[in-house]
């Protein structure tokens, strides 16, 4: 049954792949990005944002709501990340008769 | 594991001369985040390295250290200072998150004011990186020593 739903899983992916002809050619310069954005980038970053880097100025400034949550997602998994390796609870054999076991050994 | 210093005089005597260097670097990276390639993310990585080689070299006891809980609410004070500034502008008076032209201290002209909220910006973004890779050198330092204490 599961072979089944992998056959059928890869063949109608098959044909999604095959049936997708519109996308654009990476790098083409006729795409709507490369028409319009990527020019007012270059060509107003100095100016609107202060910072001749353009790269900072599109990531901080011009996108900067979104590296906003880039950030906060990082501290998110960060502080998970340390719940789950110092919780005593994960990845051990619960002991016959043990109290209940503590939680976080740095967050408390 | 660490809890013993891990070097010799050797790696002592290069842990000196190693780390402010790597701390300057991190420090021109973030201020020159600007001007040059790099920024936040880079700069909070180079300045936990300082942190993460005292703590390897000189072990669990050296001084130049984040001590305990401290790393885990700088790194969400890293990042609520990201969301403050976007709110400052806010108060100033913007329509949109983040529109740094509504910063509410006045310099002139306008993108330097630009400039300055994006130096602030990635002063938050490098002290959440920083003290997010001292979380996770604290956690697994804390994991293996506790295996190795229950076996």
């Amino acid at each position: 049954m599961r072979g089944l739903v992998a056959v059928l899983l890869a063949v109608v992916t098959g044909i999604f792949c095959s049936y997708v002809t519109f996308l654009p050619k990476i790098g083409d310069v006729n795409t709507a990005p490369n028409q319009h954005v990527t020019p007012t980038y270059i060509s107003r970053s100095a100016e609107d944002t202060g910072s001749p880097n353009i790269v900072t100025g599109v990531i901080i400034d011009y996108r900067g709501f979104d590296t906003m949550y880039e950030t906060t997602v990082m501290f998110l998994a960060g502080l998970t990340t340390v719940l789950v390796l110092t919780s005593n609870t994960v990845g051990r054999r619960p002991e016959k008769g043990a109290d209940e076991p503590e939680g976080g050994a740095i967050i408390k | 594991m660490m809890k013993d210093a891990f070097g010799g005089i050797v790696l002592s005597t290069s842990f000196r001369w190693l780390v402010p260097f790597s701390i300057v670097y991190g420090v021109i990276i973030l201020c020159l985040g600007e001007y040059s390639p790099g920024g936040g993310f880079q700069a909070g990585a180079l300045l936990s390295v300082g942190v993460l080689l005292s703590r390897i070299i000189l072990g669990w006891d050296t001084t130049f250290d984040v001590k305990g809980t401290t790393s885990v609410w700088l790194a969400g004070a890293g990042t609520f200072l990201y969301a403050f500034t976007g709110w400052l502008t806010l108060l100033g008076g913007a329509d949109y998150f983040l529109d740094y032209n509504f910063f509410p201290i006045h310099i002139e002209p306008m993108h330097e004011m630009h400039a300055w909220s994006i130096f602030l910006i990635e002063i938050g973004v490098a002290t959440c990186v920083m003290m997010t890779i001292i979380n996770l050198l604290e956690a697994i330092v804390k994991r293996s020593e506790e295996n190795v204490g229950s076996n």
